[in-house]
């Protein structure tokens, strides 16, 4: 299943753009935890780093233990941005699911529209952008 | 209505207010002309007149601006409504103007976008928040500009004469926060942050008995009753009769206004907060632990809310963000829901009067009754068991009447001493604290018995959410007094399921009656009845019957007798001669007793799987909360693996 349990643009023109290379990005994120995965899950990373870059965008991807797929583009320009601070980012998002999931009235699967986790991940493109 | 009419510059669409509304808004209106000083205002007059002739009159702009201010809507907004009512046009506030201006003002807080169309609807009072420094600046002693009718929305500031709105249990006040007065009597300055106003006052009058969420109003921070009481003194009927008719609560929580929390809807009343832990309780008797989530979602879900509402009522309420309530956590959420529910629009953030450390500071009182349970049954677990059998009758006789038959059965078959001594012990137990009781007799969701004040408020809780679990029964086969007689005693009716079959009762002497015919069977049941020990694990479902107190076994003897004919006829080893007339005369006689056997029989044997239900119920619930809180370690330990893990170049 590869819809989107959460999709959030900062600009907000061009905002199917960013759609399609999210979608796109899938296939690389499942070429990685395919390729990585083979032997024990533990040795699978969860940050899985920058996908692919493109012409003005880089790509990055997580994956949880329990397949849920972070993606994040970020703007090429923003040179700020270091892989630190990438891994930190996914992280938050990490813990903001988890919470997430811990609300008995989210089922799994559910386009999620927890108001903390808007905040939060509002927060964390304001920081960027 | 009038008021448009009234208006000589009547413009824009005409104005339909209720009576509520009419009588705040002329008052509003009033007290801004008059503390503009305006010269032909209706300050004179009684308000009667203002309200219905104030075509004169104008409000100046000064106090207006400040009426508008405080009603703590952006600027722009604020903007937008005087433009829209006109006075920008016509270059004052008339009473048309003004009282266009006032729905917009409440149009806007209830969230509607200001139009002209906004205000045709049915919209609740503005409300405005006035601080002290400008109530008693701007405007004078009402008593001189109005007559009673203005100092009525004083009224709560004065008095402790409210009574709690809590007697009729809690919610009866109109759901919006009420306008404050804009003016205070200038002795009785700080009061209200909030105050309940005629609007609330007129819509009581009308119908006192409403379910609001308003309780919260009584809370008020208004309340430094001495303070007001001074002022304007010559309104004391009105007000006084409002008072009455709104009966809020001010003496209930002076430490409110100390504490000067504004958000007085999210504040948890007394009562409020034993039904909450009443409901805790229910669903998990140990008030120190948590509500698993899906216990809790069950429970929740059957308030009515939508699904979205309740995630995110529990965002708000599950701080630690543990799949899991605890107690003030739980109090916090059935808080909210019951503000929702009432229409109160859900908050941003958890508000500070709802957050754990409140909570738990504030309310520290279920610990204390737990700790109170806990030592009471520790102290006496030699009476627990009638005791909760005979609290269990009392309760069930009050509220479900199918439960004393058996109990009360088995009571009187079985413990007709015990129940004279633990007699005293009951109008101990039962004038308790009715959770603590409840507690002990580990009755979980009996909705009906726990509301002993019945409030509306909880009846309508409970119409949606009743009855959450389903009651176990109370456990015999209690852990502490296990070892005591008492449950050997019981044992007898909880055979099967529980623990196996006790040593029957001796064999029953054959019955010297004449019947050998009887013998036959009693024969039959005799080799059963000592097969029964032996046989502990196989008990076929009739012999269920048998190892019960001697009384029942005798008449269920005799049940065998006409249910085995065929071993009557079977076993003739025993001479079988003569008075099987008699034997025959014996059933008839027997019948209706072995009917009512034959019904507490099945009845003990429905409670026996009861009791059974309870106990894989309650194992079951452990269990899931088990697993949420495996789940959650694998959470954890699944981001600490993230973090530990060296960081790897793709």
């Amino acid at each position: 299943m590869n819809y989107p349990l959460y999709i959030r643009s900062a600009p907000t023109e061009n905002e199917l753009k960013f759609h399609y290379m999210v979608h796109t990005s899938l296939d690389v994120v499942d070429e990685k935890i395919s390729a990585m995965g083979k032997a024990l899950v533990d040795q699978r990373e969860l940050y899985l780093g920058l996908l692919y870059p493109t012409e003005d965008y880089k790509v990055y991807g997580y994956v949880t233990n329990s397949k849920v797929k972070f993606v994040m583009v970020v703007d090429s320009s923003n040179t700020a941005l270091r892989d630190n601070e990438i891994r930190s980012m996914f992280r938050k998002l990490h813990n903001s699911y988890t919470d997430v999931m811990c609300n008995p009235f989210y089922n799994p699967g559910d386009r999620i529209q927890s108001r903390a986790f808007d905040s939060m991940v509002t927060s964390m493109m304001i920081q960027v952008c | 209505m009038e008021a448009a009419a009234g208006g000589g510059c009547g413009s824009g669409p005409p104005l339909l207010l209720s009576e509520g509304e009419q009588q705040c808004y002329s008052e509003l209106f009033a007290r801004c002309a008059a503390a503009g000083a305006a010269g032909g205002g209706p300050g004179s007059g009684p308000p009667e007149a203002a309200r219905a002739v104030p075509s004169a009159a104008t409000a100046a702009a000064g106090p207006v601006a400040d009426l508008f201010r405080a009603s703590q809507l952006p600027a722009e907004t604020l903007h937008q409504i005087t433009e829209l009512c006109g006075a920008k046009r016509v270059g004052y506030f008339g009473p048309t103007q003004f009282y266009i201006a006032l729905k917009l003002i409440a149009a806007a807080q209830s969230g509607l976008p200001v139009r002209i169309e906004s205000i045709k609807c049915e919209l609740p009072l503005p409300r405005f928040l006035m601080s002290k420094t400008d109530a008693e600046i701007r405007f004078g002693n009402p008593t001189e500009l109005h007559g009673t009718k203005v100092q009525i929305p004083y009224l709560i500031t004065e008095k402790n004469t409210f009574k709690r709105m809590d007697d009729e249990d809690k919610q009866q006040e109109t759901q919006s926060p009420t306008m404050s007065p804009l003016a205070s009597p200038p002795s009785s300055p700080p009061h209200y942050q909030r105050v309940p106003l005629s609007h609330a006052y007129g819509k009581l009058r009308s119908n006192t008995e409403q379910m609001h969420p308003a309780p919260y109003e009584a809370r008020q921070p208004l309340v430094q009753p001495e303070g007001p009481s001074s002022g304007a003194p010559g309104t004391k009927p009105p007000r006084h009769q409002a008072s009455l008719i709104r009966s809020f609560s001010v003496e209930r929580e002076p430490q409110d206004n100390n504490s000067n929390y504004p958000d007085e809807p999210w504040r948890i009343t007394e009562e409020q907060r034993e039904y909450y832990v009443n409901q805790f309780r229910s669903l998990q008797p140990d008030p120190s632990s948590f509500i698993s989530g899906s216990v809790a979602k069950n429970f929740f879900t059957k308030s009515k809310l939508s699904i979205p509402e309740l995630s995110y009522i529990w965002e708000l309420s599950d701080a630690d963000c543990d799949g899991a309530l605890t107690l003030p956590e739980f109090c916090a959420a059935f808080h909210l829901i019951v503000a929702r529910k009432n229409g109160y629009p859900l908050p941003e953030g958890l508000p500070p009067t709802l957050q754990t450390e409140y909570l738990q500071a504030a309310f520290p009182k279920p610990k204390r009754e737990c700790a109170l349970f806990d030592s009471y049954s520790e102290s006496m677990p030699a009476n627990q068991q009638p005791r909760d059998l005979n609290r269990m009758e009392k309760l069930s006789v009050k509220d479900m009447a199918d439960f004393p038959v058996p109990t009360q059965d088995v009571t009187s078959d079985d413990k007709q001493g015990l129940k004279s001594t633990v007699d005293e012990a009951l109008p101990k137990d039962v004038s308790e604290d009715p959770a603590t009781s409840k507690d002990s007799n580990s009755l979980k969701a009996r909705p009906r018995s726990r509301s002993y004040s019945s409030t509306s408020i909880e009846e309508a809780m409970k119409r949606g959410e009743d009855p959450p679990t389903p009651p176990p029964r109370p456990q015999k086969t209690h852990s502490r007094a296990s070892s005591l007689d008492l449950n050997k005693v019981f044992q007898p009716s909880v055979p099967a399921t529980k623990s196996g079959l006790l040593p029957p009762p001796p064999a029953l002497p054959p019955r010297p009656c004449p019947s050998q015919s009887e013998q036959a069977p009693e024969a039959e049941i005799h080799p059963q009845l000592n097969r029964a020990p032996s046989q502990a694990a196989e008990s076929s479902p009739a012999k269920k019957d048998i190892p019960y107190s001697q009384p029942p076994s005798k008449p269920i003897r005799r049940k065998f007798r006409p249910e085995n004919p065929a071993t009557e006829n079977q076993d003739t080893s025993t001479a079988v001669g003569g008075p099987a007339t008699a034997a025959a005369v014996k059933p008839h006689a027997a019948v209706q007793k072995q009917s009512s056997k034959q019904k507490k029989a099945i009845q003990t044997a429905i409670r026996k799987n009861k009791e059974a239900n309870a106990v894989l119920a309650r194992l079951n619930s452990e269990l899931q909360q088990q697993l949420k809180e495996v789940h959650q370690e694998r959470i954890a330990l699944e981001n600490q693996l993230e973090q530990l893990r060296p960081v790897t170049v793709l």
